[in-house]
């Protein structure tokens, strides 16, 4: 009995192929990763620049769904992005240069919430009732702790340090161990001299 | 239906549509093949019917595969630049089945090539060949038996 089954198998396409692919190809949105200490962190850049750092790999159709199905995986174009996270993981960088595509913040309440998480400095915190304070409705406790949740900008717009008034953690979209460690991080950071532009 | 993200329709298809690619053009001209198909997916993603997205994608490649093949009959003998060397890898493991696939009649050839390696049902076969579902499967089923007897003639 003839058997067929070779057809179906054999060797993928080979990495120089696929390389050279990638090299051409322009998707609107390009995605790569970068395996923080904490866990796998999936990184979108357009041309505007880096619109969403996601902790989880169903970016993909969220992305598809509110920017381009054109998303690829196109480490290259991520470079500049994840080696400033590295460097923000390592503690060698304090402050993300980047250029930022904010077309997946939402305009209103989220956008204020994320514009006074950003006042935040680095290796301090401030409590949900001074973000919601800070963003002008200062009853509004809960509904900050929903828009730091789907902040498109994790790390690099620093939802990260807001916690609770009592000094508990709060939420996190990348899981509360993220956000202990990133805190940490930062903490560790800040004893030492912050670190010259080279 | 929301269409799907490009990244996870081409990590899905790449294999298969390289193995095709070499199986109709040869693994020189496959790699050429591979970059124009994937290009032209991308740019014209997403195709406007979504339900038959493989089909859609094994258009593409075939049309590719066909481009490439007239220019190459169209490129002088002898050719200015060297050949470019090949960067497919290891030797395939079954060249003697592959090379009775190659000497079946194109008909043939095309359609066991999309049922087998491209996954393709009969009636997204009679699509990319511009046949009906019932010309592929009598195509893939004449292709088989041949290649059944191909390997039962060698063994006797």
């Amino acid at each position: 009995m003839a058997d067929l089954s070779f057809l179906s198998s054999g060797p993928g396409v080979p990495d120089a192929v696929l390389d050279r692919f990638l090299a051409s190809a322009e998707p609107d949105v390009a995605v790569g990763t970068v395996d923080a200490p904490f866990g796998r962190v999936w990184v979108a850049v357009t041309a505007r620049g880096l619109a969403r750092v996601a902790f989880a790999e169903d970016v993909y159709d969220e992305l598809a769904r509110r920017l381009s199905p054109r998303v690829l995986d196109v480490p290259g174009r991520t470079d500049a992005v994840r080696r400033q996270l590295d460097e923000f993981f390592a503690g060698s960088r304090q402050a993300f240069d980047l250029e930022l595509d904010e077309s997946l913040v939402r305009a209103g309440f989220q956008r204020k919430v994320l514009d006074a998480a950003a006042t935040i400095p680095y290796g301090a915190a401030r409590t949900y009732g001074e973000v919601a304070e800070a963003a002008g409705s200062p009853r509004a406790v809960r509904a900050v702790g929903s828009a730091l949740g789907a902040n498109p900008l994790c790390i690099v717009v620093p939802c990260h340090r807001v916690i609770r008034a009592g000094g508990g953690l709060g939420g996190y979209a990348g899981g509360l161990p993220a956000k202990r460690w990133l805190l940490d991080r930062e903490a560790d950071s800040r004893t030492l001299p912050a670190p010259t532009d080279a | 239906m929301s269409p799907p993200p490009f990244q996870t329709f081409f990590a899905e298809h790449r294999d298969a549509v390289w193995r095709l690619l070499v199986a109709t053009v040869g693994p020189q001209d496959a790699e050429d093949c591979f970059q124009e198909t994937w290009l032209a997916a991308l740019r014209a993603w997403p195709p406007r019917d979504t339900t038959n997205l493989k089909g859609w994608l094994y258009a593409v490649a075939r049309n590719k595969a066909t481009d490439e093949h007239r220019a190459r009959a169209r490129r002088p003998l002898a050719h200015a630049d060297p050949p470019e060397t090949s960067t497919v890898g290891a030797a395939d493991p079954e060249p003697g089945l592959w090379a009775d696939v190659g000497r079946l009649p194109e008909k043939q050839r095309t359609a066991v090539l999309h049922r087998f390696v491209a996954d393709l049902a009969y009636d997204e076969i009679g699509a990319v060949m511009g046949t009906s579902p019932e010309a592929a499967r009598r195509n893939v089923h004449e292709g088989v038996t041949r290649l059944r007897q191909t390997w039962q003639t060698s063994r006797s």
